[in-house]
């Protein structure tokens, strides 16, 4: 699903985010990625999700390489991976089903389906009664779900989230989790980036730490291991 | 793109409208305000325009003929002169007609000053009144009725007169005003775009993480672009179509509150029917253009993210 080989990212200022990453992440797999604020997490998604080219070496996501891409093609790409973030990312002036609607309305989804579906996702995530909100009138968790049902609406193969609870608290982050193995259930490819210690070394999952843009790590049932 | 997308593009660029409330106000307030600032001065000049052009008419080239030229005479030099490409009418002022004139000109005085000189007495000769179609042209025809009478052996014309030196002064001094007219309202109307387009510019800055947001979620450019070009058409149709309701119900209560002083001064002002369409499709088309415009612009700046 997701290849890496001798992934190398340097940016304009002379950073070096990652230094020759490999890594096979394959279909339907749930993979947290651990390690140090600055270590090279975010990079990492951003090449997957193409915010980012790679410096050096190739990556493909669902069959594409996303190295060569053409700039035209990169929202087609997108709208097979679905990307949560921290800071939720909704369009503050849309309502919540206008949010998800909208990565329907992409892809040109006629009205009657997007409908149907937005609301069965917002359902889901169990925020049906919510729709005609706005993102200011919703708590962090209830954005978070709305940016999770926006982010499987077109049901994409992968889910990109970084640090998805890192602005709840413990029991909504536990609550962004359930949802999160479920949809990693119903079959779609899950790379999340996270500094929670309790989540990690409860569900447990493959790990995979970065430490100063390599691979230090990448164990099948692994532990956060680092210190909270 | 697919006919539901295209609806789908127009209800979206109708609801941020709407969704951005203040600052769709903002934007067309300030298309409100600027293009009525450039519409008001846009009626200045159309009226000093008009007034030029109403001064300008009034000049006109007489030409005396000698004393004893006769009516086959005085037929055929009609028939030149009026053959004259710039002429538009020539007409016939018999000496009669010339004293009375005179008479009239001379106001109270003239009937004491005149005394004496009726009929037989009669010392002025017959001439024409030329007038011409642009009255710019007015030294180049009088040029040509000098020519007509060197080219006849009896020079039977004494003197073709057009107010020489003053006329060209005169036009000086409309040009200019019409010039200054156009200068402002040009430079009005560039003001008014950079004014309106900063401020679609701001709005749109507060929306650039919007942009971003959009892109992440896969959408193309086009697809991102077109809702705003609608929101920016439309603000610019707003605002336009409000400033031209004002304007021109200014103008006709203007109009119809001055008739009676400024028709004491001889002075019309252009009538709404004669500017009023005018006035419409230049201050919509250029508040719809600015619109659009200003949100593109700004649209495609942050799009390269």
């Amino acid at each position: 699903m997701i290849e890496m080989q001798d992934v190398w990212k340097t940016y304009a200022d002379g950073t070096h985010a990652l230094s020759g990453v490999s890594v096979l992440i394959e279909r339907n797999e749930f993979v947290y990625l651990v390690g140090p604020s600055g270590a090279g997490k975010s990079t990492f998604m951003k090449l997957i999700y193409r915010e980012e080219v790679p410096t050096k070496g190739q990556i493909s996501v669902n069959g594409f390489n996303i190295g060569k891409l053409k700039p035209r093609k990169i929202p087609y790409v997108r709208r097979n991976i679905g990307v949560i973030f921290q800071d939720f990312r909704l369009l503050p002036k849309m309502t919540a089903y206008e949010n998800v609607a909208f990565a329907m309305e992409v892809i040109e989804a006629p009205r009657r389906i997007i409908k149907k579906r937005t609301m069965e996702v917002l359902d889901l995530v169990g925020l049906k009664d919510r729709f005609n909100s706005l993102p200011a009138q919703l708590s962090g968790g209830e954005q978070q779900r709305i940016a999770i049902a926006r982010a499987i609406v077109n049901s994409p193969a992968v889910i990109v989230a970084d640090e998805p609870t890192g602005n709840l608290d413990p029991e909504t982050s536990w609550g962004i989790m359930n949802l999160l193995e479920e949809i990693n259930f119903r079959g779609t490819t899950i790379v999340m980036a996270t500094h929670n210690r309790e989540i990690v070394n409860t569900l447990r999952k493959r790990v995979i730490a970065i430490e100063s843009g390599t691979i230090a790590r990448d164990e099948a049932r692994g532990e956060y291991g680092y210190e909270a | 793109m697919k006919l539901r997308t295209i609806l789908r593009h127009l209800r979206e660029g109708v609801r941020n409208v709407l969704r951005n409330g203040w600052m769709s106000f903002a934007s067309i307030s300030s298309i409100v305000i600027s293009l009525f600032i450039l519409g008001g001065f846009l009626l200045l000049a159309l009226n000093v325009n008009n007034l030029a052009d109403q001064i300008e008419s009034q000049v006109e080239i007489r030409v005396f003929l000698q004393l004893d030229t006769d009516q086959t005479k005085i037929d055929q030099l009609r028939n030149e002169i009026g053959n004259i490409k710039e002429v538009k009418q020539v007409k016939f002022v018999s000496k009669d007609e010339g004293l009375e004139l005179l008479r009239k000109n001379l106001g109270e005085s003239g009937e004491d000053l005149l005394q004496g000189y009726e009929k037989d007495k009669n010392p002025l000769p017959d001439s024409f009144t030329v007038e011409v179609y642009e009255p710019q042209t007015i030294a180049f025809a009088a040029k040509k009725i000098e020519l007509i009478n060197k080219a006849d052996q009896t020079n039977p014309i004494t003197s073709v007169k057009y107010g020489k030196g003053k006329v060209e002064t005169l036009f000086k001094l409309t040009n200019a005003v019409r010039n200054i007219g156009l200068v402002i309202v040009a430079g009005l109307a560039i003001t008014a775009m950079f004014l309106i387009s900063t401020t679609i510019k701001i709005t749109i800055l507060a929306r650039r993480r919007e942009i971003g947001i959009m892109k992440l979620v896969g959408a193309t450019n086009h697809f991102i672009r077109w809702p705003f070009f609608i929101e920016g058409a439309l603000i610019g149709i707003i605002g336009s179509v409000i400033t031209t309701a004002i304007l021109l119900y200014g103008y006709s209560r203007l109009i119809y509150v001055s008739q009676f002083e400024l028709g004491l001064l001889m002075i019309k002002l252009v009538t709404l029917k004669e500017i009023g369409f005018f006035v419409s499709v230049l201050i919509i088309g250029l508040g719809t253009l600015i619109g659009i415009w200003g949100s593109t612009l700004s649209v495609r700046k942050y799009l390269k993210v």
